[in-house]
C-alpha cells in the first residue's frame, strides 16, 4: 500500500519536474537576444521545417478540400442547398482542419526529425562539446529550431487552406456543377476576416508553439541512448498530436462556443 | 550549417507564397476590401420584433444591396427595437417619407435582412430621419399560434 502511494508521489514529482524544466527551457531559448548567426541557423532551420514540409502539407491539403466537397455535396444536395458548398468547405477548412491538419502532419513529418536529430546530438555528446567550448546549445540549437517551427506552421497553415478551398472548387464546381458564381459568393459572404482567418491563424500559432515545444524538449531531455533517441522521437508525436487536439477542443470553445 | 544561395531563395518564395495565401484568403474568401469607407447616411426605423436580426445585416431595395445594419437597440420609450441604417450616400433625399422597411428571410433557413419598398410621399427621407412605416420579422411561433387559434374558432 505504501509502496504504490510511494509509487504515485514519485510519478507525480517526476510530472511536475518535467513540466517546470521544459518551461524553463522554452523561456531560455526563446529569449536569447539572436546573434547575426542566429538568422542564418534559422533560416536553414526554416528551409527544412517549412520549405520541406510544404509537398505534404499542399497534398494532403488538396484531398481534404476535395473529399469534403465530395461529403458536403452529397448531403447539402438533399436540402436543396448545394449552393451553400463554398461557405461549409471555406468554414470547416479556415475554422478547423487547416490548423489541425496541418499541426498533426507538421508533427510527424518536422517534429519527429527535431526530436532525433537533437537527440542524437546529445547522445554523441555534441551539446556538452558546444558548452565545453562556450557556446549555449540552447540558444545555438534549440532556439533557430524553435522559431523556425513557430513562424513556418502558420504559413503552412494558410497554404493548406488555399489548396483546400481550391481543391473543394476542383470537385464542387467543375465535377460536380455547382454554379461558379453561388461557390465563391456565398463563401465571401459567411467567412469573416477576423472571426474566421484570424482565429484559424491563432490556432496554427498555439500549435506552433505546442508542436516546436514538444519536439525540441523532448530531444534535449532524453535519454541518450538509441534506445531513448526511439522512444522520445515517439513520444514527440504522441503528445504533440494529443496536445494538438485537446487545445483545439478548448480553444474552439473560447473562439466559437460563444462564453465571452 | 552551410547556407546556401537555393536555400535562401526557398525560405524567401515559401514567406511570399504564405503572405501571397493569406491575401488570397482575405480577398477572395472572406471578400475583405481594401477600399475607403463608402459614404453612407444613416436612417433609423422602430419595429416591434426584429426576430433574429443581426448587425451588419444586409438593407436591400428591389434584391439589391443598398447599405446595411448598423446597429440594434432596445428604445427605452416604446419598448421596441430601434434599428440603425447605413444606407449609401447616393440614395440620400433619394427615398420617400412613406418608404416602407420589412424584416425579410432569405430562403426558408437563410439569414434575416431588411427589404425597403419605396412609397409615393414627395417630401425625401434625409440623414437621420425615420422610417415610419415598418413590417417585423415573422415569428414561426407566433405564426403558427395564429393558425391554431384561427382552427379552434372556427
Amino acid at each position: 500500500m505504501m509502496e504504490h502511494l510511494r509509487g504515485l508521489g514519485r510519478r507525480s514529482c517526476d510530472v511536475l519536474e518535467a513540466l517546470g524544466r521544459s518551461g524553463l527551457f522554452l523561456g531560455q531559448s526563446m529569449l536569447g537576444i539572436p546573434s547575426r548567426e542566429g538568422w542564418s541557423l534559422w533560416l536553414s532551420q526554416m528551409h527544412f521545417v517549412g520549405v520541406l514540409s510544404l509537398a505534404i502539407v499542399l497534398v494532403s491539403g488538396l484531398f481534404i478540400g476535395m473529399v469534403l466537397a465530395l461529403q458536403g455535396y452529397t448531403i447539402l444536395v438533399d436540402f436543396g442547398a448545394e449552393q451553400a458548398l463554398g461557405q461549409m468547405v471555406a468554414l470547416s477548412l479556415l475554422r478547423e482542419l487547416s490548423p489541425v491538419v496541418a499541426a498533426l502532419l507538421f508533427a510527424g513529418r518536422a517534429g519527429s526529425a527535431l526530436t532525433a536529430e537533437i537527440g542524437l546530438m546529445k547522445a554523441t555528446e555534441q551539446l556538452t562539446s558546444m558548452e565545453m567550448i562556450g557556446v549555449d546549445p540552447l540558444r545555438r540549437v534549440v532556439a533557430p529550431r524553435l522559431w523556425a517551427g513557430f513562424v513556418a506552421l502558420p504559413l503552412l497553415t494558410v497554404g493548406f487552406s488555399v489548396v483546400g478551398i481550391y481543391g473543394g472548387y476542383l470537385v464542387g464546381v467543375e465535377w460536380l456543377g455547382v454554379f461558379e458564381g453561388s461557390y465563391w459568393s456565398n463563401m465571401q459572404a459567411s467567412v469573416g476576416f477576423i472571426e474566421d482567418i484570424g482565429n484559424g491563424l491563432v490556432k496554427s500559432l498555439v500549435f506552433a508553439l505546442v508542436v516546436t515545444w514538444i519536439a525540441v524538449f523532448q530531444g534535449y531531455d532524453l535519454v541518450p541512448t538509441s534506445e531513448g533517441i526511439s522512444r522520445a522521437t515517439t513520444r514527440t508525436v504522441v503528445y504533440s498530436s494529443l496536445a494538438v487536439l485537446g487545445l483545439d477542443f478548448v480553444l474552439t470553445a473560447l473562439m466559437f462556443g460563444g462564453f465571452s | 550549417m552551410r547556407r546556401s544561395k537555393t536555400m535562401e531563395l526557398g525560405v524567401g518564395l515559401f514567406m511570399l507564397a504564405g503572405i501571397l495565401g493569406l491575401l488570397f484568403l482575405g480577398l477572395r474568401v472572406s471578400g475583405l476590401t481594401f477600399g475607403v469607407p463608402e459614404d453612407t447616411f444613416r436612417l433609423e426605423a422602430n419595429f416591434a420584433n426584429i426576430g433574429s436580426l443581426k448587425p451588419r445585416a444586409r438593407v436591400t431595395m428591389a434584391g439589391v444591396t443598398v447599405g446595411r445594419v448598423a446597429a440594434i437597440e432596445l428604445d427605452r420609450e416604446w419598448y421596441d427595437a430601434r434599428v440603425v441604417l447605413e444606407l449609401n450616400a447616393e440614395l440620400e433625399d433619394q427615398l420617400p417619407r412613406d418608404t416602407t422597411a420589412s424584416i425579410l428571410t432569405a430562403g426558408l433557413l437563410g439569414e434575416q435582412y431588411i427589404g425597403l419598398s419605396v412609397g409615393g410621399d414627395p417630401e425625401m427621407l434625409g440623414n437621420g430621419d425615420t422610417i415610419r412605416d415598418t413590417q417585423s420579422a415573422i415569428v414561426l411561433e407566433e405564426l403558427i399560434q395564429q393558425f391554431v387559434s384561427n382552427m379552434v374558432n372556427d
